[in-house]
């Protein structure tokens, strides 16, 4: 494990051997909480108690890595990235930016900051204004932040961008429907690095796209991020695609996280219950996998977010619940019985954490 | 050698007449841009107690395949042009409305990908399933309800009995999606075909509901049409596969050698660009270039724009479906280098 590990015991930037020294942390996640009130009543509203999308989750984002988070629908994955980008504001809990925290900025500080970090969207089809040419969408965030692009400036600007996500340049004034889904995801990206952001939170990014398009997309953001220097959260449910694209991932379930490590701390070393079973669920590709795997069928459903199991939220589903993981709340951190130096030594919310290796293959 | 002769996909039971043959099938949109030809003459075939996936990306024409053979095109735009559909020996394309109607539901059911708009909102899941039974078999509302909390039960949704008053939207995706099964299930059917059946739900749910559908398969010895992109739920269920690309079959094999050694450069290239889940592995493989748009499908072999064996008779010859082994079939040219492993 690296020497430079946290005392919260989340990996330290050297703990993946495979990458060059990553940077300082770019965004720091502390408690954070997104609660959305359920009311009563028309007139008189009442609140009668609230959907806990996002229930305390902290985490560090390093400069020019990419931190993955993956997760059911239901989970608060999408709330945690529009609370990232500021579209949603927290209810509690601290997103610090280069030492402050943007959910407590306002007007014109609170769009500095917005600057930095931007957003692709899941759905190419809807995310694209449809009345608006390619020019204009890819053009629209120098409309906002002018100071980013002088006026005259912006045709141009704009016709690099396409090139950098490899569309041609001369297709500027054409509109959204005349390009398939995988062009219109390029065009979504290219607005998303227009005001040269630092991080980009990407949510579901390729899961609309064909297989043989995915994978030209999932290339083109890592060439970005070698290119321009930048961060991502990358949010997914395809767990081979997180694998593939993250030096860090995240496993999120019903607002909090359950597991964190390197990929291969995670994939090959999973220790919580619930990445176990999301990993050996996960259809592989090899048809000669599929006498010898061990898949864990989980029973039932996720609970709802708005009336949350109590302690560990995962017990409901967990085949090793005892009575202690509904009093006490798990916390995420090395679980006791991998202190000791070893990859499966990383964060885990689980009392009973056990090492267990479940994707097939190797 | 023609596009209706090909090579039967490996364990179809040749001693048996197939559950369903569909032989050289044609089908055309008339839309305002011209014709979109979506299916261009698709062969195969399914037994009873097999799973055949068909695998292919958005526009390859595996869902318009479907509809076609199910009779539940969208006509106009779609147009049946050519080719037969014989189910237990029938040809269901030559059949009335009313014959078709009764074939559908009660011997070949279709699970759709979406349950929450296939399943009627205003309606009870109970008054849903009971009609089924009241239409095509005269129970009573009684009998029927009692038939839909048993088949309920049978897809695994607990508290069945409480819970056959209850509405579509009060389920969550994953049971929507059993009551879907249990629908088409309903009548019995020899054979089911399920289009992206698991595309919309959770991973771990997707792994309850391809296994109680497996099951399911397996109790009643039905045939199964598999509709799907997904490389690894395919390897997961199917004895053998289709890829279609442009409207066409370009390969068919039983599932462990397609896998093992894809013979036509498509297939490879699909299988070479998802990621893997036990390896973080380097640059993804990629296609390069776009699924051609179905008005205007280049000449010769409909892939050879992005094939990187492409060579001149590419462009001109469109390639017949070779018989390139004991129950495999590919429409490439060069499926003798695709197979050595050329690139």
């Amino acid at each position: 494990m690296a020497p430079d590990d946290r005392p919260d015991g989340t990996p330290g930037v050297l703990a993946d051997p495979g990458r060059p020294a990553l940077g300082e942390p770019v965004l720091e996640i502390r408690d954070l909480v997104k609660h959305y009130p359920l009311t009563r009543g028309v007139l008189f509203k009442k609140q009668i108690g609230a959907v806990k999308a996002v229930d305390g989750v902290s985490f560090d984002l390093r400069k020019g890595e990419t931190l993955g988070i993956v997760g059911e629908s239901g989970c608060g994955k999408s709330t945690l990235a529009k609370m990232l980008v500021g579209l949603e504001r927290p209810t509690s809990g601290q997103i610090r930016y280069q030492g402050q925290d943007i959910a407590t900025l306002s007007g014109r500080a609170l769009k500095a900051v917005r600057r930095n970090i931007q957003m692709v969207f899941q759905d190419p089809y809807t995310s694209l204004n449809p009345r608006m040419t390619v020019g204009d969408i890819i053009g629209e965030p120098y409309e906002i932040h002018p100071e980013a692009a002088p006026k005259g400036d912006r045709r141009k600007k704009v016709q690099d961008l396409l090139d950098v996500v490899g569309l041609n340049p001369e297709y500027i004034n054409r509109y959204p429907h005349q390009f398939s889904g995988g062009q219109r995801q390029r065009i979504g990206i290219a607005r998303g690095l227009a005001l040269r952001p630092e991080i980009i939170v990407a949510d579901e990014p390729v899961s609309a796209l064909d297989v043989s398009v995915q994978a030209q997309v999932v290339n083109l953001l890592e060439a970005l991020q070698d290119e321009f220097d930048l961060s991502y959260v990358f949010i997914a449910h395809d767990l081979s695609v997180v694998r593939h694209i993250s030096d860090r991932v995240a496993v999120m379930y019903l607002g909090r996280l359950a597991e964190t490590g390197t990929d291969e701390q995670i994939y090959e070393h999973p220790t919580h219950p619930y990445t176990q079973a999301l990993l050996s669920a996960v259809p592989v590709p090899d048809p000669e996998a599929r006498e010898h795997r061990e898949r864990i069928l989980l029973t039932g459903d996720v609970p709802s977010p708005a009336d949350p199991p109590s302690g560990c939220r995962f017990r409901t589903r967990c085949w090793k619940a005892q009575p202690l993981c509904a009093e006490v709340v798990p916390p995420l951190e090395v679980p006791e019985a991998f202190r000791e130096e070893g990859p499966a030594r990383h964060p885990s919310a689980c009392h009973f954490a056990e090492e267990r290796h479940v994707v097939p293959g190797e | 050698m023609t596009d209706t002769d090909e090579p039967a996909p490996a364990g179809t039971g040749q001693e048996a007449a197939p559950l369903l043959e569909v032989r050289d099938l044609r089908v055309e949109f008339r839309t305002r841009d011209g014709i979109a030809k979506a299916v261009n003459g698709v062969s195969y075939r399914v037994a009873a107690g097999q799973t055949l996936a068909v695998l292919g990306e958005s526009g390859s024409g595996k869902s318009v395949t479907a509809q076609a053979v199910m009779g539940i095109l969208d006509s106009p735009p779609g147009f049946v042009t050519g080719g037969e559909v014989l189910f237990q020996g029938r040809d269901l394309l030559t059949l009335g409305r009313e014959e078709r109607r009764k074939v559908r539901g009660a011997k070949m059911a279709m699970i759709f990908q979406d349950a929450l708009s296939s399943l009627n909102p205003v309606l009870s899941v109970g008054a849903q399933l009971g009609e089924m039974f009241q239409v095509h078999e005269g129970m009573s509302r009684k009998e029927a309800r009692g038939r839909s909390v048993e088949l309920m039960e049978r897809v695994g949704i607990p508290a069945a009995r409480a819970r056959v008053g209850d509405y579509p939207h009060q389920f969550s995706g994953g049971m929507r999606q059993r009551i879907m099964i249990a629908m088409a299930l309903a009548l019995a059917p020899d054979l089911i075909i399920a289009d992206e059946p698991t595309t919309a739900l959770d991973v771990t749910v997707q792994a309850q509901v391809m296994d109680l559908l497996a099951e399911l398969q397996r109790e009643y010895r039905m045939g199964l049409i598999l509709i799907t992109h997904d490389l690894g739920v395919v390897a997961d269920v199917a004895d053998t596969i289709a890829v279609m690309y442009a409207g066409r079959i370009v390969e068919t094999a039983p599932v462990h050698q397609l896998y093992k050694a894809p013979a036509h450069p498509y297939t490879r290239g699909l299988l070479e660009s998802i990621p893997r889940l036990d390896h973080k592995g380097q640059e993804l493989y990629a296609i390069k270039g776009l699924p051609p748009n179905l008005t205007a499908i280049p000449p010769g072999c409909p892939f050879n724009p992005r094939c990187p064996l492409a060579r001149d008779i590419c462009v001109t010859d469109r390639p017949p479906l070779y018989d390139v082994g004991p129950g495999r079939a590919s429409a490439c040219h060069f499926w003798k280098e695709t197979l050595d492993g050329a690139r």
